[in-house]
């Protein structure tokens, strides 16, 4: 190379930052409908911050929708709403509790109310109009996931139909479907775990309070710290004790454990994740543990 | 490679994309998972499940009892049939450097999913069995290789350990293989013998193949460079434009300085290709407009440079009709906008190619109607000449002309390759009916 050659080559994280800033911008432009599946959960919190980068400096171009299972952590409600509020976000929210309410739903014998989401997701999806609804996937979670396409049909009935995809070529995603049918956006498919964490103390990103250490009312349950709360307690053989502990994921508070941690700044959970010798999955889901095929079976009916 | 620590792991490094491709029994997915647990990428409740699910089929005595092909089978139908149906994407990273990797199954469909595999591959590692040499699929996996010009090619000469680490026969593949990859005109392409279920050569270097002196599998990996380190110095600017951001009222509220982004105008999109500098003249597709850059952001921040693939707002001196499907270059490289195309197809759908065909083509941002004008000829991948052929079937590779609504400013894929790219699309069910690239 010549004295005139000038760094032309992105590190991870750029690289990783730019095709999702490309991914989200594609559906905007291609779309009439979309919206933003937010948790409050980092995964989608980052997909978040990359649309706020996509349309810089205007502002995000779509409602965020959140799933609520009614079991959710207070502190990510409040910080969910925060953030809404913060962006100028309208958000939708779908209720698990009102289709129990209503009878449309019925609670489990086990209580996890993660695989009742998919009915008033879907629901949602059509009372909106959404022909493009992005999540925060990644495909490092999962071996089902794995297989995912960054842009991804769905029929009618919101299933997956994983042995018969569409080809996903270069930077040219195909989004065309017939009415009816929408599709999945996983604009963060390519990061891992680590990616996003290193990207969250990048860039600043700020996250409900539950993913640094803690200290909480737990108790043991199948090889997980269970926190004591109103859905979630301890039966009579098991012991509670007030542990330091963070989450790596927060979902349905019913089913997501915590994990034994004393990583209370964002630089402690990147060395921590870098360390870790747990997939977050295996770590902390029950849901995931059913079976080896659980995530497959469960996207199939349209979960994420 | 070096050695794995937390602090390593949280360190800057760069990114490679590379797909892994075989033929039946290769021995691809043991590859891909010793690569993945010699690397230390496998956690341990993946390995406990691995572990318990070979103890499940009766996988033993060989490797500890471990069946490592099931770290990389993801589907259901996948794992009770043994088989790999899907591109999966993995990822694994080292202290050097992050990896994404396409793992490509070579029996069912092969061509489509080597051609999704490879389509934006930095490297290219391709399977042989050391026991059978230089086979059918081998060529054929090579010339699709070497069509999508992808820049690295490893070839794998697996299950070294079957022929006793015989330096004869991997030297004799080994000369098969210099003479296809000289009839292919492919660049860089690097041979290693290996074993996947006993690790020589893949992470480690192998102790029973002292006649061979290169580098292992992972090692490669790690120092060979990038499409965009090989080539953004040389090709000139291309902006596709995904959309215009015109905010006007609707700022970001967290924006101190509202007032000063109300007539905010920029382009945006991924650029495509070469390098683009603040005060470089460019011209426009369509309307040939010329004007100059006047300013550069990147997720917020201004910069006086950008080159690819980063997602950019370029904003420019002068304000013109602008939109998406429009193509901003360097002023006076942009090609003549074309009606008709000569493209290598590759044919992904059940249903056929054939003369008269209405499809849409999208080529960067733009989509547009086209008609097959005409199907010229099917590529051979065993003598790798056309044949004469009316139609193109699914997974066959042919010759066609493609005639656009609109004309184009297409780019030879040889010359730029994000410029020469374009998928076929069934205007009906949306269905992608083939990937192209363009020839002339």
């Amino acid at each position: 190379m010549t004295t005139t050659h000038e760094q032309t080559q992105l590190d991870l994280l750029d690289t990783l930052e730019s095709e999702s800033i490309h991914i989200i911008r594609e559906v905007v432009a291609e779309f009439e409908r979309p919206v933003l599946l937010f948790s409050g959960g980092k995964d989608s919190v980052v997909v978040l911050h990359l649309a706020t980068k996509a349309f810089w400096p205007g502002k995000v171009p779509f409602p965020v929708l959140h799933v609520d299972t009614g079991h959710n952590f207070p502190e990510v409600i409040e910080f969910r709403d925060r953030t809404v509020e913060r962006l100028g976000l309208r958000l939708e929210v779908a209720s698990v509790q009102d289709y129990i309410d209503r009878g449309v739903l019925q609670e489990r014998p086990d209580g996890t109310r993660n695989p009742l989401q998919t009915l008033p997701l879907l629901d949602a999806i059509t009372e909106g109009k959404f022909d493009a609804v992005f999540g925060g996937a990644r495909r490092d979670e999962d071996k089902a996931r794995a297989k995912e396409r960054i842009i991804s049909l769905r029929d009618e009935f919101g299933q997956w139909d994983p042995r018969n995809q569409r080809p996903e070529l270069w930077n040219l995603y195909n989004g065309r479907h017939l009415p009816g049918q929408h599709v999945r956006a996983f604009p963060i498919s390519n990061w891992t775990e680590l990616d996003i964490w290193r990207y969250i103390e990048r860039e600043g990103i700020e996250l409900p309070p539950l993913y640094y250490a803690h200290e909480r009312e737990v108790y043991e349950r199948d090889g997980m710290l269970r926190a004591v709360g109103p859905v979630s307690p301890p039966r009579e053989n098991e012991t509670v004790t007030i542990r330091e502990v963070r989450y790596r994921t927060v979902g349905d508070m019913s089913c997501t454990g915590a994990v034994a941690s004393d990583a209370r700044t964002i630089s402690d959970v990147v060395l921590e994740v870098a360390a870790s010798t747990l997939t977050e999955r295996g770590a902390t889901r029950a849901d995931d543990r059913i079976s080896e095929a659980a995530m497959e079976d469960r996207k199939k009916e349209g979960y994420f | 490679m070096s050695t794995l620590t937390p602090e390593t792991l949280v360190q800057s490094r760069s990114l490679l994309r590379f797909a892994t491709a075989g033929s039946v029994d290769d021995g691809k997915s043991t590859l891909v998972g010793r690569l993945l647990h010699d690397s230390k990428n496998v956690l341990v409740d993946q390995l406990e499940a691995v572990t318990r699910a070979s103890a499940d089929r009766g996988f033993g005595g060989l490797n500890g009892g471990l069946d490592l092909a099931l770290l990389t089978d993801g589907l259901r139908a996948e794992r009770e049939q043994g088989i790999t149906i899907d591109v999966a994407y993995r990822y694994f990273t080292t202290g050097e450097r992050s990896f994404i990797l396409a793992d490509c199954p070579g029996h069912v469909q092969y061509t489509r999913n080597m051609v999704t595999g490879s389509a934006t591959a930095d490297a290219v590692v391709v399977l042989i069995d050391a026991r059978k040499g230089i086979l059918e699929q081998t060529s054929r996996h090579l010339s699709v290789v070497a069509l999508l010009r992808v820049p690295n090619v490893i070839v794998a000469i697996n299950k070294i350990d079957l022929v006793d680490y015989s330096e004869e026969v991997y030297r004799a593949i080994e000369a098969d293989l210099a003479q296809l990859v000289t009839d292919l005109g492919l660049e860089h392409a690097h041979a290693i013998p290996v074993s996947a279920l006993e690790g020589d050569n893949v992470v480690d270097p192998s102790e029973k193949t002292p006649w061979y002196d290169g580098p292992t599998l992972l090692h490669l990996l790690e120092t060979i460079p990038s499409i965009d380190e090989i080539e953004n110095d040389f090709e000139p600017f291309r902006l596709p434009v995904q959309l215009v951001i015109r905010p006007q009222g609707a700022i970001d509220p967290r924006i101190e300085n509202p007032a000063s982004f109300v007539d905010y105008r920029a382009y945006a999109g991924e650029v495509g290709s070469g390098v683009v500098r603040v005060g470089d003249e460019v011209e426009v597709f369509p309307g040939n407009y010329r004007t100059r850059v006047a300013g550069i952001d990147i997720a917020g921040r201004s910069v006086e440079s950008a080159f690819a693939p980063q997602s950019i707002n370029l904003r420019l001196e002068d304000e013109f009709d602008i939109a998406r499907g429009s193509v901003i270059g360097h002023a006076g490289t942009l090609p003549e906008a074309r009606n008709q195309i000569e493209g290598e197809l590759f044919w992904l759908d059940r249903r056929s190619a054939s003369a008269g065909m209405r499809v849409l083509v999208k080529w960067g941002t733009a989509t547009v109607q086209a008609i097959v004008q005409q199907v010229v000829g099917r590529r051979n991948l065993d003598t790798l000449e056309i044949d004469e052929a009316q139609t193109l079937q699914v997974n066959d590779i042919g010759h066609a002309i493609i005639k656009f609504a609109q004309p184009l400013p297409v780019e030879s894929y040889r010359i730029n390759r994000r410029g020469g790219a374009f998928l076929i699309i069934d205007p009906h069910d949306g269905a992608t009916l083939a990937a192209g690239i363009s020839t002339n």
